[in-house]
């Protein structure tokens, strides 16, 4: 097959898939009896004009942007790591771990980096098991790590539920860290600085995971290892005989991607909410699917991939307070197609635009 | 425990084992035609939904049954226009699958029913009722036999039989006719079967709706036999449980249903124990007892009892030579 120029490849075919998972989701709209476009103007709003809606909407996307990362790191290596669920989610129960232990005594300039080492490690544990059973014994790395989803979710309700849950309290849910281990928020700075910023959830760990995509790009474009990560992706037989340790690239590989996906936790335990709830990864493991493969797996993509996302998201919330009809959900319905035609029906468009590009 | 006491925790099992048993066989038909399908969970969300919704529209759970086949069906014909005719990943179309699923349950439940993703609940009539076998009250004062046949081979659902049912005939179907045959023959080595001058797409996208028919019943189960109507993510993850007793079954369907049987008893067996302190090792909380599948099947996969060996050419989408 002819490969397309690099602008159709990266620009015009994402654009394309997410015009026709719009529109399909218009369709839905459409046959719910609602306007698509009132639709559409209700979540540009919510995501972007209301006061504070682009802090929501960062806040996301930070979110976002870690588990992206996670499944694009793996994925370079044809590693499908589909387990960013329950690695956030142990990652959650790393950075917390740190707080109960330090957080009566420790300033925040130590206690932090520990928190968000805690947060990574817990993350990269969960997913180095399955890399290690998929190197070391040869099993599928996508059913194991869907295993590990559940597996560690039951772990984290049972530990919510009981050793860790807060006192006096009936939600299983943990104590609520120290004001010492908590990121800053970015409107406090702002506010500090003379600036007039509506409250939102927006923290630290937004500008940390610009740095994360910085880092991730520098790692496997700038980096032996990269370039061994790629080349396994590429061809596992010639990466062997190239010399490459595969099966020491494999666990090193999901430690990373668990430890980026783990990361997520600290947006919403040392940023927003300062406490460990049930399920609080909310299916965000999943969409970092979305984003990566919306993204094509680069950082950039990624970046742009999340944003969208995370207006998704933000706006999605406002679509429960503007209509009867029409819920949040429609967010997992657009998330959904985009999946479907981003990743599954990828190269639907190819031939079509390949020729469209070649009369012209 | 009296024998009593067994046959009851039994036929809780069994009926906790029905969609399982169901979504395995789906997942196995499938499979063994080398299409991987995590797309269980989705397909039989959106049945049970579906099931209900014309359920509660209708009055009728005939008329349920046939809209959960039907969209199941659809469904999978959407993973098949991916992965066969598209030749896309395979399991990246059964996520989308499954989220898609997640999200249109709720927005079309809302819009139907306004009642915050649920439908409304059903009366007797729209359900499923419970077949009393001939002999049920008759014979239930033999010994032994009587209790046996009364409470747990009698008083179920039309699914739950229907699942029963499904695993002789997907052994039947799949070992003792050509069709069988072939169906795992393309997901083995597809080349041969082409070369043999039969249609590899076409075998697939029949084992897809074979898969979509069953995970259509088990959806129907759920919201229209054993519930009374569809709540938000009624399936919570039976269709990966599923997957997992497929792959712990081996591919093979009466090690299937021997473990979705064991699964079930598991999950049957949690809620009974829940808070009764067991010998040497306790109170065990309920939530390590339902991660047992999970935890059982990594560690077969891990090969460190038994091997799953899967069809060779799962996951791989043909290509026929240029």
């Amino acid at each position: 097959m002819k490969r397309l120029p690099g602008w159709a490849d990266y620009i015009l075919i994402p654009l394309l898939n997410l015009s026709l998972a719009l529109g399909v989701a218009a369709l839905v709209v459409l046959a719910i009896g609602e306007n698509p476009l009132d639709a559409l103007r209700v979540m540009i709003e919510g995501a972007f004009l209301y006061e504070g809606a682009f802090g929501y909407t960062l806040y996301y996307t930070t979110s976002f942007i870690f588990t992206g990362l996670a499944v694009a790191v793996a994925f370079h290596a044809r590693l499908f790591n589909i387990g960013g669920e329950g690695q956030a989610y142990l990652g959650g129960l790393g950075g917390l771990l740190v707080c109960l232990a330090f957080d009566g005594w420790m300033p925040s300039a130590i206690l932090i980096p520990l928190a968000i080492a805690g947060a990574a490690a817990m993350g990269a544990a969960w997913a180095i098991i399955p890399g290690w059973l998929q190197a070391h014994r040869g099993s599928h790395i996508v059913i194991t790590t869907i295993m590990f989803n559940f597996i560690g979710a039951g772990l984290m309700v049972a530990l919510l539920a009981g050793a860790l849950m807060r006192s006096g309290q009936s939600n299983p849910e943990s104590r609520e860290i120290a004001d010492a281990a908590r990121l800053p928020a970015i409107h406090d700075i702002a506010n500090a600085l003379g600036f007039d910023m509506a409250s939102t959830p927006l923290n630290l760990a937004f500008p940390l995971a610009l740095l994360a995509c910085v880092g991730v790009w520098v790692l496997i474009w700038r980096t032996r290892w990269g370039y061994a990560l790629r080349a396994m992706g590429e061809s596992g037989s010639a990466a062997v005989y190239a010399g490459i340790p595969v099966k020491r690239m494999i666990v090193t590989a999901m430690a990373i991607s668990g430890a980026l996906a783990g990361l997520m936790a600290i947006n919403t335990l040392l940023g927003a909410q300062g406490k460990v709830v049930l399920n609080f990864p909310s299916g965000f493991g999943f969409t970092g699917i979305a984003v990566a493969l919306m993204g094509r797996s680069h950082p950039v993509g990624i970046l742009l991939a999340a944003f969208l996302f995370g207006a998704l998201f933000q706006g999605g919330t406002e679509l429960d307070f503007e209509f009867q009809t029409i819920t949040r959900e429609m967010v997992l319905v657009i998330q959904g197609l985009i999946i479907l035609f981003s990743g599954a029906l990828s190269l639907m468009f190819v031939p079509w635009v390949a020729r469209r590009i070649g009369r012209a | 425990m009296t024998w009593l006491d067994a046959l009851l925790i039994l036929d809780s099992t069994l009926r906790v084992a029905t969609p399982l048993i169901l979504c395995a066989m789906a997942g196995l038909v499938s499979e063994r035609a080398g299409i991987v399908d995590i797309g269980l969970e989705g397909k039989l969300l959106a049945s049970a939904f579906a099931a209900a919704a014309m359920a509660a529209l209708t009055g009728s759970a005939w008329a349920g049954l046939v809209v959960a086949i039907g969209v199941s069906i659809i469904l999978s014909m959407i993973h098949g226009f991916a992965c066969i005719t598209h030749r896309g990943e395979q399991i990246i179309s059964g996520i989308a699958i499954n989220i898609l699923a997640s999200g249109l349950t709720v927005v079309v439940g809302v819009a139907l029913f306004r009642q915050g993703g649920q439908t409304p609940s059903l009366p007797r009539e729209a359900r499923f009722p419970s077949l009393d076998l001939p002999g049920s009250v008759s014979l239930a004062e033999l010994p032994v036999f009587g209790p046996f046949w009364a409470e747990l081979v009698s008083g179920h659902t039309l699914p739950v039989y229907l699942a029963v049912v499904s695993v002789p005939l997907v052994w039947w179907l799949l070992w003792r006719t050509r069709f069988g045959l072939r169906l795992r023959a393309v997901g083995e080595m597809p080349a041969a079967v082409d070369s043999a001058g039969i249609s590899v797409p076409w075998l697939r996208y029949r084992a897809l709706i074979i898969a979509g028919i069953l995970c259509g019943i088990a959806g129907a189960f759920l919201s229209t036999a054993h519930g009374a109507g569809f709540v938000r993510e009624m399936s919570a993850g039976k269709g990966y449980i599923a997957l997992a007793a497929m792959i712990f079954g081996k591919w093979r369907p009466w090690s299937v249903l021997f473990a979705c049987l064991l699964f079930g008893f598991l999950e049957a067996g949690a809620a009974r124990i829940q808070g009764t302190p067991l010998p040497v090792i306790g109170e065990i909380p309920i939530e390590v007892v339902l991660i047992l599948p999970y935890v059982a099947t990594v560690v077969l996969l891990a090969g460190f009892f038994g091997k799953a060996t899967p069809p060779a050419a799962l996951g791989t989408p043909y290509q026929k030579e240029r």
